[in-house]
C-alpha cells in the first residue's frame, strides 16, 4: 500500500471510531492486554486520533512489568552464590531488584550475557561447562514453547549445567481477573500469544463476562481496525471475539507449539506484580524435565523485596492509573534511573509515556 | 517482548531448521514448531523459532479490505 492510501484508510477508521464513540456518548475504557501493542500505539500516535470519551489503557502483557522484583533478588543471588553465567533478553538487564540489577552486577564482574533466542544458551552451557548458566525465564505463552524447544535439545544433547529460573506467566487467569472489572469495556488481545494460543480460546470473555475481544495485528492500521470493531461490538452490546490478525492467528493456533510447551511445563501459581498471586497463571517443569529447574538445584535465601510505596506500576499493568498520574514519573523515575519495571521495559506502559511524550498531551 | 517480524524461508538447512530472508538480511532460525512451512513462505519469527506460517490469502484480503477503505475516501477527496 501506497503512504496516501494508508493515511486515507486510518482517516476513514479513525473517523468511524469516533462518530460511533460520540453517538454512543458513554465514556468506553478498552486495554490492550500486550505490551507490544502499548508500544505500537505510542509510537503511531493513534492516541490523538480517538475521540474524548474512547481510553485506552495498558495490560499486564508485559513480562518484564509483572515480573516481581524478588526474581531479579533471586536472580543475583545465584548468580552471586553459584558463580553462574545468568543469560537473558535483554529488556530484564536494567530491571531494578532490591540490590541492584543485573547490568550492576555484570559491572562488579559478574557475568550476564544477553541472547537472541534461548537456543544461545545451549551453546554458552556447551562452552561454559562445568560452570552453572541460568536462563531467566521470563515470558508469556509467545516465549515459552521457544524456551521448551531449547530445553528439549538441551536434554538430548545431554548438557548438565543449564538451568532455567522460571517466572513464565500464562494470559487466561489475569484475563479473568481483569474482564471482571465493570470500567473496562473491551479487549484488544494479543497478536503472538494468539498466534499460539489461537482465537477461538477466548469465547469465556463474552460468554462469563459479555466483553468483546479482538485479536489484532501491530501494524497501526491493524490496530485501528481492531478498534473499530471493538466500538462497533461495544456501543451495539453485541460482544463477541473478532480475528482481525488472521494472516497469522488461526482459529486452534499452533498445536505444536503449545504440545512442546506442556510436554516441558505444567500449569502453576504465579504471582504478579499488580495483581498478586493467580491460581493456575503460571508454569513450572515437570517432573521429566525437574533437572533444568534453577529454583531446585540452585537453589538461593533471599529476603523478602518491597517495591518503592510511591511506585504506581501495579496500578498502570491493571489500567486503573496512567503514567502521568505518578509522583515519581519523569522527575525521579526516567528510562535512565528507572524506579519501576514499566520504565525500563521498552515495552513499558511507562516508557512509552515518556518516549513519545504521551503525559504532556493529555 | 512478543516482538515476533515475518521472514521468508529460503532455505531448509537441515532438520528442523531454515534459513530466512528479509531485505538481504538472512539468519538461522528453528521451524521445529510450523513443521509444515516450505522454501518461499513467510514465516513469523520469535526469538530464533518460526513461531506460524504467514496466510498469503489472509494477508490478501486484508490488503483488498484497506484498499477499499482507501477508494471509498480518495474518491469523496475527488467529489
Amino acid at each position: 500500500m501506497n503512504p496516501a492510501d494508508e493515511t486515507r484508510t486510518a482517516q476513514v477508521l479513525a473517523r468511524e471510531i469516533s462518530e460511533r464513540c460520540l453517538s454512543c456518548g458513554k465514556p468506553l475504557r478498552f486495554m490492550e492486554v500486550c505490551g507490544t501493542h502499548t508500544m505500537a500505539i505510542a509510537e503511531s500516535g493513534i492516541k490523538s486520533l480517538l475521540p474524548d470519551n474512547l481510553q485506552l489503557v495498558s495490560g499486564p502483557g508485559c513480562p518484564v512489568c509483572v515480573t516481581e522484583k524478588i526474581f531479579i533478588d533471586r536472580a543475583l543471588e545465584t548468580g552471586r552464590r553459584y558463580d553462574a553465567c545468568l543469560v537473558t533478553f535483554g529488556d530484564l538487564v536494567r530491571v531494578p531488584g532490591s540490590s541492584g540489577s543485573l547490568a550492576g552486577f555484570r559491572s562488579e564482574g559478574g557475568s550476564v550475557r544477553v541472547l537472541y533466542s534461548p537456543l544461545d544458551a545451549i551453546e554458552i552451557a556447551a562452552k561454559e561447562a562445568p560452570r552453572p548458566v541460568v536462563f531467566l525465564g521470563v515470558g508469556f505463552e509467545t516465549t515459552v514453547p521457544t524456551v521448551a524447544a531449547t530445553v528439549k535439545v538441551a536434554k538430548s544433547k545431554g548438557i548438565a549445567n543449564l538451568f532455567v529460573l522460571p517466572a513464565f506467566k500464562t494470559i487466561h487467569r489475569p484475563l479473568e481477573v481483569l474482564a471482571a472489572k465493570a470500567d473496562l469495556h473491551g479487549f484488544l488481545l494479543p497478536g503472538h500469544v494468539s498466534a499460539i494460543l489461537g482465537s477461538d480460546c477466548y469465547r469465556y470473555l463474552v460468554s462469563d463476562f459479555g466483553k468483546p475481544g479482538v485479536v489484532g495485528g501491530f501494524e497501526a492500521l491493524d490496530i485501528l481496525l481492531a478498534l473499530r470493531d471493538l466500538v462497533i461490538m461495544t456501543v451495539s452490546d453485541s460482544p463477541a471475539i473478532i480475528n482481525d490478525y488472521r494472516r497469522v492467528v488461526r482459529p486452534a493456533g499452533n498445536p505444536t507449539a503449545r504440545a512442546t510447551m506442556f510436554e516441558v511445563f505444567e500449569e502453576a501459581d504465579a504471582t504478579w506484580r499488580g495483581l498478586g498471586v493467580i491460581p493456575g497463571s503460571g508454569l513450572k517443569f515437570r517432573p521429566e524435565f525437574a533437572g533444568f529447574d534453577a529454583t531446585t538445584h540452585l537453589p538461593v535465601e533471599v529476603p523478602p523485596a518491597k517495591d518503592d510505596p510511591r511506585c504506581l506500576c501495579a496500578a498502570i499493568l491493571t489500567g486503573s492509573r496512567t503514567p502521568d498520574k505518578c509522583g515519581l514519573f519523569g522527575r525521579e523515575c526516567t528510562p535512565e534511573e528507572p524506579v519501576g519495571p514499566c520504565m525500563v521495559s521498552s515495552e513499558g506502559t511507562c516508557a512509552a509515556y515518556y518516549k513519545y511524550g504521551l503525559a504532556a498531551r493529555r | 517482548m512478543c516482538l515476533a517480524v515475518p521472514m521468508k524461508l529460503i532455505e531448509v538447512t537441515g532438520e528442523g531448521t531454515g534459513r530466512v530472508d528479509s531485505g538481504g538480511v538472512s539468519t538461522d532460525v528453528s521451524l521445529a514448531m510450523v513443521p509444515d512451512a516450505k522454501v518461499g513462505d513467510y514465516i513469523i519469527i520469535h526469538a530464533g523459532f518460526g513461531i506460524e506460517v504467514l496466510d498469503n490469502e489472509e494477508a490478501q484480503i486484508r490488503i483488498d479490505l484497506f484498499h477499499e477503505l482507501a477508494e471509498a475516501t480518495a474518491h469523496l477527496e475527488e467529489t
